[in-house]
């Protein structure tokens, strides 16, 4: 019953922004190969990387095709889901509008995280997609039931704490009002998710698995691709990704009992 | 008697914006914290002794690295996102109303905000060296000026770039994707993540004749001691800038006559 009336809701929420962002076809034209552009430019810059060296933090090339792909398609959905929608709380915030969120009869985080859609972003998930499946073929992956499981339950989890890094920092605006570009700082640290975590210097391999666990967000999902991964990294990813999914949720609940409204 | 005027304009102005934008240093500071990739790449660098086939040392590999950081941080512009939140709120129609041209304004804004950034990239430099002694310098003080010379170049060829394309905003809605799409080959070709020596040779074969290494693989050449062309460089710069001067003017004067004010 609930879930249904949730469904019907998001079908509302898909129908209104994609009719308003297909309002500016050239601009989706434009991200399109924008998004081309940047999947080029990072495949040139790994290139680099390797022109002289065989191996980089033990991946060889193919294999670091990998976790690019896999960071290009986190990266669309960020673009479609998390972006558009989580750089709007701090506009709700600024201008009040978030007291209309909240007097609605629906939960106020699913509102705030889905409600808009940027299509552009599907490009970029099909590109990484594709990149992928040719990853698949140059290293020789065998396919089976078994690793699409694994690597679909790593990527969700991926997903999942992408999800709750975004809204974490997005929540803090309730405090900090003109933060929105917190997000950026954020982005700037997941650009390093391009790259093997093993490549960096163990002090920053540390930060980025315990502080911000970009770590978890491509790393594991690659080594799955390439059979190398334990049980327990992936069982650490579940963990963790169901603690940072839960913590997003209480600490939403708790940062709203802070808001003040616009005129208050 | 006009040049005081001028003066007395722009020092207004400057004044303004520097009070405006230390209202908003927190939010400063996380843009200055939001530019540190170039540490990561020199993380990636060092760690996997990438430089050795570039034949550039770690101590010069990572002044440049610092280099690159400081003068992204001195030469970031975003008239293209003002100019359009303005443009489609209206409220360019009191600036244009004014006897300056509101491209003035933006100016003293990106200088104002440069001035607020400095010393929070003074301590992110100065963390640097507590980690990295062995790369503390202190360049000559004809370099020096020179290097700030071509930071400031840096920023007028990146600023008028910018401002041509806020022009498009008189025409289509959102011209910020077209800055989006044009910041691609500036991230990768410019030297941010990798210093353009590095790159292969079918690449550094047009580059150099493309604005982008003058962004900030030029300048920071220069500051951090690295071999570079000085007079070749510099002179690029000059060109691109009156190259790209009466563009800017003509579209300017073409979308001055297409804005259509609010409400009409």
């Amino acid at each position: 019953m609930n879930l249904r009336k949730y469904l019907k809701v998001y079908k509302k929420f898909l129908h209104t922004s994609l009719a308003s962002e297909l309002e500016y076809k050239t601009n989706i034209l434009i991200d399109l190969f924008t998004a081309i552009l940047s999947l080029i430019g990072s495949i040139f810059l790994l290139s680099i990387f390797f022109e002289n060296n065989g191996y980089i933090g033990g991946w060889k090339f193919e294999q670091a095709l990998i976790i690019q792909g896999i960071y290009t398609i986190l990266n669309g959905i960020t673009n479609t889901w998390f972006n558009p929608n989580l750089t709007e709380i701090v506009k709700h915030i600024r201008e009040g509008t978030l007291d209309f969120v909240l007097l609605k009869p629906i939960d106020s985080q699913f509102f705030i995280s889905l409600k808009r859609i940027t299509p552009s972003g599907f490009l970029e998930i099909i590109l990484g997609f594709f990149l992928l499946l040719y990853c698949i073929k140059i290293n020789q992956i065998n396919i089976n039931l078994t690793f699409l499981t694994l690597c679909l339950i790593t990527i969700i989890c991926s997903i999942c704490i992408l999800y709750s890094l975004w809204f974490f920092i997005s929540t803090t605006t309730i405090w900090f009002v003109k933060t929105w570009n917190a997000t950026e700082v954020l982005r700037s640290f997941l650009y390093i998710g391009r790259f093997p975590l093993n490549s960096f210097s163990i002090s920053l391999r540390i930060f980025f698995s315990v502080f911000i666990p970009i770590a978890f967000i491509t790393s594991i999902p690659a080594e799955v691709f390439l059979g190398l991964s334990q049980l327990w990294e992936i069982l650490l990813e579940v963990i963790v990704a169901l603690i940072f999914l839960s913590s997003s949720r209480k600490f939403w609940l708790y940062a709203l009992k802070f808001y003040s409204s616009a005129s208050s | 008697m006009i040049s005081n005027l001028i003066n007395r304009k722009i020092f207004t102005l400057l004044k303004v914006q520097y009070s405006n934008m230390l209202e908003y240093r927190v939010e400063i500071a996380l843009w200055a914290i939001s530019g540190i990739i170039p540490f990561f790449m020199l993380n990636i660098w060092t760690n996997n002794n990438l430089n050795e086939s570039i034949n550039i040392s770690d101590v010069l590999l990572s002044r440049y690295f610092l280099c690159a950081f400081f003068v992204r941080q001195f030469s970031v512009v975003w008239v293209v996102f003002s100019f359009e939140e303005d443009s489609l709120t209206g409220k360019v129609s009191p600036y244009l109303i004014q006897p300056l041209n509101p491209f003035f304004r933006y100016f003293a804004q990106h200088l104002a905000e440069q001035i607020t950034r400095f010393p929070f990239a003074v301590i992110i430099a100065f963390l640097f060296f507590i980690f990295n002694p062995e790369s503390i310098w202190i360049p000559k003080l004809g370099i020096l000026f020179l290097s700030i010379l071509s930071t400031f170049l840096s920023f007028l060829i990146q600023f008028l770039i910018q401002s041509i394309v806020a022009c498009l905003c008189f025409w289509t809605e959102k011209a910020s994707s077209i800055e989006r799409l044009l910041f691609i080959p500036t991230l990768f070709l410019s030297g941010l993540l990798a210093p353009v020596v590095s790159f292969p040779e079918y690449v550094k074969s047009w580059v150099y004749l493309t604005p982008f290494p003058y962004l900030i693989d030029f300048p920071a050449n220069l500051l951090s001691g690295n071999e570079t062309n000085i007079s070749r460089g510099l002179s690029m710069q000059i060109i691109w800038i009156l190259l790209l001067f009466p563009i800017f003017k003509k579209i300017w004067c073409e979308g001055k006559k297409k804005f259509t004010a609010m409400g009409s």
